[in-house]
């Protein structure tokens, strides 16, 4: 996910240093992943960890003196579970154009009226483009712009972080044996800094009409994948595999790592991405779904709507199908709605996800089901969290 | 001597494939299921049946007529102009029936077993009394009418419906032999000759049963008519293994019409049987299954206990199972999951199945 954030970073002139920051221990596969991204995009990159889940902005006040060594004029902040074409490029341009080298810019996105209560929402001066309110996730409408997580800030901002934090803390002091110092550092840029902060002229938005989603449900990973293949398809179509003779047939965006093995009389696509050592064997069908590296698809399987994960086999002739939740195509400022995974008490028919290391057997079928990861599986199931 | 099959019911419990045409003419094991009886007949020593029809009786006479000269038998067709039941025709085609003295065989349409014509006419004629049943043994005798008799001799004592403690694992397996003497115990209407004229001849100590040997299905509906694909196709292993198909590729018992297509890289059966002019395309999978004549499975697909009714069409990539029954001309488009549904004929289907439903 995150290396197309790393990718438009690196794009942007300047760019000095990428920073990760979250709670979570780092461990091999990040570190495995750290390296080839700083050999790819030839621009150092580390991974900061909180002691804590400090919230969106308090990780990156706790690190403010990493971010600012070096003395940057700006930085961007992106959150890590989006997917957008990221036209940081763009941002600079708008804040550099507005004339004022301080002022923080946030990415905005026109989203429905319903949907947009799901989001943080703002409202702006149509000709400046300041922000002059900011609700997150409101329970009545406010308005159809919406945060995308995309932040262009310059250090300033932890003049405003800082107040937050000295407001919790003076707050915290106030009741009696809690440890004050520690629960201060939690910090929401959204609630706590973006709605002090509109209307002091200090906040802008700007807004872009390409492609932009959350990716916080399973099914919004199938979307994310379509749009991120879509946006290959205009701007390195050099990425997307090709019918040739020798090779698979391929329908509509797929995008197949150098060194899978396919067969060629299998059929990828639209919206495949098949991973780094994948086979595919004879006769396999692919659509709409994300093959991760090392899976092995035996002959003439059907994989629909899913996500096979890290080095799982699915038998020959199973069947792998889940249920797609797009956003609704006739309105061009539908979001993907992140389904809760049961309703009614029943599990929501939902694209299907393989975990790692799963094992598929022959001719069975798998609908609309969750495996999760070293699972042998020895018959078929459908609708279910196969634990 | 003579025999009469019952073959005007609606078949409603086999449809879609009865919405095409009537159950004696649906192919069962690559032959209709009505030749299946004729032939074991004539086998028997039969040289004149008769038909007792009700509806779509154009189409059952045409096909009659080649029957006729193919086996060198006489088929009449005794036309009711209502339904009458199991009995009813029996009245109809009394004229028929006494043409000669001699006991005739009657027999539901629907029923496949290794035929025992030529041993109930020794045990009708051993008796000597006016009626005898063929029965044959289920495991579960609490869903049928199940058949009393005496051990030794076959006698019946009584019949009694879905027995709730065991009294007997004997039903009827809806082949008769009777002494034209049974007529006068028919009226022409409506009758059913399992209710009204069995239990009467019981009483009166005039009706025996022989037992069924060997395998015996009511193929009436789709799951059964599957069930008793795999029984038939396991007597043809043991009787002529030579009509079965072997080499790479095939497992157990498959039967295939010579005319049938079958591409590269699939792996057919067990309990297969393929119609004529049948392709089936590189790469499928298909158990347990009948496809009848002029389909065509394209590549990759994978099939478990379907009926394909003829000339259908069913796509790539497509996986049906659990009795999923496609009528006349039906279409399935590709990469589709039909569990259990029951397509009407003339249909194209472009959305999954995935639970039992019935498409119109
Ligand atoms: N480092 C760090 N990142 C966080 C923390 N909490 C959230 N994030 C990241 O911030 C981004 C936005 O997260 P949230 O604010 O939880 O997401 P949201 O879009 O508001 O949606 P909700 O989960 O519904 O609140 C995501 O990329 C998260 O991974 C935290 O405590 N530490
Ligand atoms: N001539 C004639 N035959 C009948 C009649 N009703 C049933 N039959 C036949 O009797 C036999 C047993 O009937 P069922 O097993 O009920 O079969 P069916 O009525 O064809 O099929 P369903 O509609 O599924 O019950 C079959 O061979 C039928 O063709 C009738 O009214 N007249
Ligand atoms: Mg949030
Ligand atoms: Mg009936």
């Amino acid at each position: 996910m995150i290396q197309h954030h790393i990718e438009a970073c690196a794009k942007v002139p300047n760019m000095k240093e990428i920073l990760l920051v979250g709670f979570y221990q780092p461990n091999e596969a990040l570190s495995r992943f750290l390296v080839s991204a700083q050999q790819e995009f030839k621009i150092p990159i580390r991974y900061l960890q909180e002691y804590a889940a400090l919230g969106t902005g308090g990780g990156i006040y706790h690190f403010r003196d990493q971010i600012l060594s070096g003395g940057p004029e700006a930085f961007f902040v992106l959150n890590a579970d989006v997917c957008s074409e990221f036209p940081l490029p763009e941002m600079l341009a708008f804040q550099q154009q507005r004339g004022d080298a301080h002022s923080f810019v946030m990415l905005g996105t026109t989203a429905n009226r319903k949907q947009s209560l799901n989001y943080g929402c703002i409202v702006a001066n149509t000709e400046t483009c300041e922000v002059l309110h900011y609700v997150e996730k409101p329970s009545t409408f406010i308005s159809e712009i919406i945060n995308c997580g995309i932040y262009l800030f310059t250090p300033a901002i932890f003049q405003h972080i800082g107040k937050v934090f000295q407001k919790n803390q003076q707050e915290l002091l106030l009741e009696e044996g809690s440890n004050g110092w520690q629960r201060a550092e939690v910090i929401r840029l959204e609630q706590d800094v973006f709605t002090a902060l509109a209307g002091c002229g200090k906040l802008y938005v700007y807004k872009t009409d390409s492609f932009w989603s959350q990716i916080k449900s399973a099914g919004s990973a199938i979307y994310a994948n379509r749009l991120y293949l879509s946006q290959y398809s205009q701007r390195h179509p050099e990425r997307l595999a090709r019918n040739s003779p020798e090779g698979p047939s391929i329908r509509g965006n797929v995008y197949i790592h150098p060194t899978a093995s396919v067969d060629r009389s299998a059929v990828l696509g639209p919206n495949v991405s098949i991973g780094k050592g994948v086979t595919v064997g004879a006769g396999v069908r692919v659509r709409e779904s994300i093959i991760l590296h090392g899976a092995l698809l035996q002959d003439h399987t059907c994989v629909l709507n899913s996500i096979v994960g890290w080095d799982s086999t699915i038998g020959r002739w199973a069947r792998v199908e889940g249920t797609p939740s797009d956003p609704n195509p006739n309105d061009p400022y539908a979001k993907i709605d992140s389904e809760t995974l049961f309703r009614d008490g029943r599990l929501t028919p939902s694209i299907t996800i393989l975990g790692c290391n799963v094992t598929i057997p022959a001719e069975a079928v798998i609908l609309n089901s969750i495996v999760l990861p070293h699972k042998e599986l020895s018959r078929s199931f459908k609708n279910q969290i196969i634990l | 001597m003579k025999a009469l099959i019952l073959v005007g019911g609606y078949g409603t419990r086999l449809r879609p494939l009865t919405l095409s045409r009537p159950k004696p003419l649906v192919e069962f094991c690559n032959k209709p299921i009505l030749q299946h009886q004729l032939e074991a007949l004539r086998e028997a020593g039969v040289d004149h049946v008769i038909l007792a029809v009700s509806y779509m009786s154009e189409v059952l006479e045409g096909a009659m007529r080649e029957q006729e000269q193919r086996l060198g038998i006489r088929i009449s067709l005794s036309h009711e102009k209502e339904p009458l039941g199991t009995a009813g025709p029996l009245a109809l085609a009394r004229e028929l029936l006494t043409e000669s003295s001699e006991p005739f065989f009657v027999l539901n349409s629907d029923v496949i077993c290794d035929f025992p014509f030529t041993d109930m006419v020794r045990f009708h004629k051993h008796h000597g009394k006016e009626g005898s049943i063929v029965v044959t043994k289920v495991e579960e005798p609490s869903k049928y009418g199940v058949v009393v008799c005496e051990a030794e001799t076959g006698r019946i004592h009584r019949f009694v419906e879905k027995p709730q403690v065991f009294v007997s694992n004997k039903i009827n397996a809806g082949m008769y032999i009777f002494n034209p003497s049974l007529l006068c115990r028919i009226q022409l209407r409506p009758t059913s000759i399992e209710k009204e004229i069995f239990p009467v001849m019981a009483q009166d100590g005039e009706l025996y049963a022989m037992e069924l040997q060997g395998f015996w299905m009511d193929i009436g509906q789709p799951k059964d008519f599957l069930t008793g694909m795999c029984m038939f196709l396991q007597s043809l292993r043991a009787q002529h293994p030579e009509k079965l198909h072997s080499g790479p590729g095939f497992v157990g018992n498959v039967l295939v019409d010579p005319s049938a297509k079958i591409g590269e890289n699939c792996t057919i059966g067990p309990n297969v049987t393929i119609g004529a002019g049948v392709v089936v395309e590189d790469g499928v999978r298909i158990k347990r299954c009948t496809i009848l004549k002029g389909s065509r499975i394209r590549s990759h697909s994978w099939l478990e206990s379907c009926i394909v009714g003829w000339r259908s069409a069913v796509g790539q990539w497509v996986r049906m199972e659990n009795v999923t029954v496609l009528g006349e001309d039906v279409i399935v488009n590709d990469e589709l999951y039909l569990n259990g549904a029951s397509v009407l004929p003339h249909k194209s289907i472009g959305e999954s199945v995935p639970e039992p439903h019935i498409i119109m």
